[in-house]
């Protein structure tokens, strides 16, 4: 099946305010999508941490921003990129209940949850990838 | 907007949380709260946060955290409004808010620290 890009914005991630404005536009294109409120809320949510995680785990990265069509159905994919220290056991880092940080340490594994789609990818040293999208 | 206002009502304090708060300025009115809670002599705690259209888990855990430094002071806090696409994305993220007392709206959440403030003086008593 072939998917179409039909728009596509890039989210510099460097500080606290840079994952508010990621909120904000991710809202704007799911209100301009019609998606429902729960379905805003969950992927503005899964924004939210993700965005935060490249911040203040990566160093700083961004955000790769795309609405998708797959002549059947319209969604929002996201790509966070950062060149940070990367996650050395991604089987741990998405337990529920782990966190490197001593925060709440649901960051990966109920982000997973609020979205259709979630790869992760991160190698030590290089920096970590996380693509998430969401269908309408 | 850098501060989130407390607003003194009597015995109790009130936050109406309007904006989409970055990081920083939820660690502030966590801060900010707990001070004033132990400069008031407050009885209570109130946060409105009907304006909030997300809670992710930074947002919560200064939820829960509040709470909690409240009740270390003798403070209740009750968070009030959370709109139903947030409650039902917090369940799903696994945020668990175990410190935090919830009301669906301002007066319900008035008359329950009122109760629990009335519960502690009737303990008092004894």
């Amino acid at each position: 099946m072939t998917i179409n890009i039909l728009r596509s914005e890039t989210i510099p991630l460097r500080t606290d305010e840079d994952v508010v404005r990621a909120r904000r536009i991710v809202r704007d294109w799911t209100i301009s999508m019609k998606f429902s409120l729960v379905d805003q809320t969950k992927l503005v949510t899964a924004v939210s941490e993700l965005a935060r995680n490249t911040v203040d785990h990566g160093g700083g990265g961004s955000a790769l921003l795309e609405m998708l069509d797959d002549t059947i159905r319209r969604g929002i994919r996201l790509t966070f990129e950062d060149q940070g220290p990367g996650i050395p056991d991604i089987v741990l880092a998405m337990t529920d209940g782990y966190s490197s940080r001593g925060s709440l340490g649901l960051g990966l594994g109920g982000t997973k949850r609020l979205v259709n789609e979630f790869n992760l990818f991160s190698e030590p040293g290089k920096g970590t990838r996380v693509t998430i999208a969401r269908w309408k | 907007m850098d501060k989130i206002p407390i607003i003194k009502m009597g015995d109790f304090l009130l936050v109406s949380i309007q904006v989409d708060m970055h990081d920083r300025l939820a660690m502030a009115l966590q801060d900010d709260l707990t001070i004033r809670v132990a400069k008031e002599r407050s009885k209570g705690v109130l946060i409105d946060i009907s304006s909030l259209d997300v809670v992710d888990s930074f947002i919560g855990r200064m939820l829960d955290n509040i709470a909690a430094m409240t009740r270390a002071l003798g403070t209740e806090t009750v968070v009030v409004g959370m709109q139903p696409a947030v409650a039902i994305t917090i369940v799903e993220l696994g945020l668990s808010l175990e410190n935090i007392y919830t009301a669906l709206n301002v007066d319900k959440g008035m008359a329950l620290l009122e109760a629990r403030m009335q519960a502690s003086v009737d303990a008092n008593d004894d």
